[in-house]
């Protein structure tokens, strides 16, 4: 069995830094992709795949694995290039991202790249895959939890609140939904495009257990994610409030780089400002 | 003599079967159980069922995600609401990653009568069969629907059955064999081929016995897997007779007949008169009454054939 690795929080910080700085080599080479979400969700993916998951990169169909799904699947770089700091594949291979022949497609594929629980891309998808199979590992016995991450602007789908009424019934306390707290979507800020807020009270409504962290606080998310597992009598939603375009100060909780990729400059700026968070200066 | 019964109720016997002897099946039902002939399951196997309520949306999503942890999920509901509703889903959760789902969708066609056009599912070939991965089925009587709902809990894959409520005669023959992407001629002859899919063939069957009397010999051929479409028992046909009409309970556009032109278009293109509903809602009315009005009853395929020869 795979051991959960152990890592320092300053080795995690680390580690979510080189994956936002893959994140933006990955789009520039591509010239296209979503920037803001994947580079604010690093520290969340960091925690998850580095601190809390089951998981075994050399079998990813392991059946005792736990479940990580995405719902919003436009953020997958930063999926991409945690399974590859994680040893899902090689880090070379991101540079393949959204190119033809590619595992690494624009939106998740699961059937294209081992380690993609669920192909995803359309919003408000996820969810409902998380909570079936969290049905089937109760029916089967099996003590995996099923992790659902998902978008705050992809809650103005419907379907996320079927299911949210749904894993509510079945008070499924093996599933953990994690909202990406971020207040931007395609069309500006979540609250003018459609307002959320009360989000929590929502979500309480919907008999959910309700936990806000720091997205960006490693330390607070792996709390709340054990927490989580203690809670047995619903099922359990993170609201990770985040910045988007984390660490790359021209992209931070600014909507329009929602959905773009940096050119050479801007990529070279952002990268300048993703090392100086990590205290290195040098940057080429 | 046996109570005539309809192809969701052959469908409801084919999973009750498949079930007995197949522990992974599971059952997802949106608020429809008894009519969508799922409640004899329930009863079976409450373990295994699972009631989302009106969800149609999240209902495909759950069986995603239980056919990825290695269930095989049968979801039921109308076809205005699954493929109606679902279509994203059915499309991005369940086909793309070919998973093994059965998606069934219930209430085809204007033959379900006094609902009225908001239930009869009239579109729902055409919504599924232009999804990749996907196996379309319309079987024609409850026998048969019971046979394909077994072999569709067989095939490894997402399938779609398109099924009605309205009783009718057994055409199928008792002892055939149903193989997925494999037509049935259902009656030999020289004169024209018919091709058609679903209970609306009992008619087709009438039809050929009238135009018999008059010496004309109709070929019916049963197209009851509409997706992979069985071409070579249709060129086969078409060589013979040269002649094609088809017919469904659907729209003309995208539906069987379209499925059918599509497959000999470049081979043995023939000249085709495709019978079904021409571009309308349908409307309340009994069964037969409406089959009537939009020319889908045996006195309409008689004329149609008629026309198609020049007779």
């Amino acid at each position: 069995m795979p051991a959960r690795n152990h890592h320092s929080i300053e080795e995690l910080n680390d580690l979510a830094n080189q994956i936002r700085e893959d994140i933006i080599k990955m789009l520039l080479k591509a010239k296209s992709g979503h920037a803001a979400g994947a580079l604010g969700m690093a520290d969340v993916f960091t925690a998850l795949y580095f601190a809390i998951l089951k998981h075994n990169p050399k079998n990813p169909s392991w059946p005792e694995r736990d479940r990580l799904v995405l719902s919003n699947g436009h953020i997958c770089p930063v999926l991409y290039a945690t399974l590859a700091h994680a040893g899902y594949f090689d880090i070379q291979e991101l540079l393949t991202l959204r190119e033809s022949g590619s595992k690494l497609q624009g939106h998740p594929s699961s059937l294209d790249l081992p380690g993609i629980e669920a192909s995803s891309g359309p919003l408000g998808q996820g969810l409902s895959q998380a909570i079936g199979m969290a049905l089937a590992l109760k029916m089967d016995k099996l003590k995996s939890e099923v992790y659902c991450l998902m978008s705050d602007g992809e809650l103005n789908e419907g379907q996320s609140w079927e299911a949210f009424m749904f894993a509510g019934k079945h008070k499924l306390h093996n599933l953990t939904a994690i909202i990406d707290r971020n207040n931007i979507q395609i069309d500006g800020y979540t609250e003018d495009v459609m307002p959320l807020e009360p989000l929590a009270d929502k979500l309480k409504s919907f008999n959910w257990h309700v936990i806000q962290v720091d997205g960006h606080n490693i330390e607070e998310i792996i709390d709340a994610c054990h927490k989580s597992k203690a809670i047995f009598e619903k099922p359990v939603v993170i609201i990770a409030h985040t910045i988007p375009g984390k660490g790359v100060e021209f992209m931070e909780d600014n909507p329009e780089w929602h959905g773009k990729a940096p050119d050479q400059d801007q990529a070279r700026q952002a990268l300048k400002d993703i090392r100086t968070l990590k205290g290195q200066i040098n940057y080429d | 003599m046996t109570k005539l019964k309809s192809t969701r109720d052959g469908f409801g016997e084919g999973l009750l079967e498949s079930a007995r002897d197949n522990e992974s099946i599971v059952v997802l039902s949106a608020d429809l159980t008894e009519s969508t002939r799922c409640l004899s399951f329930k009863q079976a196997f409450p373990e295994r069922f699972f009631e989302v309520g009106v969800a149609e949306q999240n209902m495909i999503g759950l069986a995603a995600g239980l056919a990825l942890s290695g269930k095989t999920p049968v979801v039921s509901s109308y076809a205005v609401f699954s493929p109606g509703l679902s279509w994203s889903q059915i499309r991005t959760s369940i086909c793309y990653q070919n998973l093994n789902v059965k998606i069934i969708g219930h209430h085809s066609g204007v033959s379900i009568g006094p609902d009225g056009a908001t239930h009869q599912g009239l579109e729902d070939i055409a919504l599924t069969r232009c999804i990749p991965n996907l196996v379309v089925l319309a079987p024609s009587d409850e026998s048969e629907a019971k046979k394909a709902t077994i072999k569709a809990l067989n095939h490894k894959g997402p399938v779609y059955i398109r099924l009605t409520k309205l009783v009718t005669e057994i055409i199928s023959p008792n002892d055939s064999q149903f193989k997925i992407g494999k037509a049935q001629v259902l009656r030999v002859g020289e004169d024209l081929t018919l091709v058609g899919c679903g209970s609306v063939l009992s008619e087709a069957f009438k039809a050929a016995n009238k135009l018999a009397k008059e010496k004309i010999n109709i070929e019916v051929i049963n197209c009851h897997t509409i997706k992979p479409i069985d071409q070579k028992t249709i060129l086969k046909s078409l060589k013979k007779t040269k002649c094609l009409v088809t017919l469904e309970d659907h729209q003309i556009m995208g539906g069987l007949g379209s499925a059918v032109l599509e497959s000999i278009a470049k081979d043995f293109p023939v000249p085709t008169y495709q019978m079904g509903i021409k571009d309308k809602f349908g409307q309340s009315g009994k069964p037969e009454e409406l089959w009537d009005h939009y020319q889908l009853t045996a006195p309409h395929i008689v004329k149609t054939v008629k026309k198609a020869l020049g007779v």
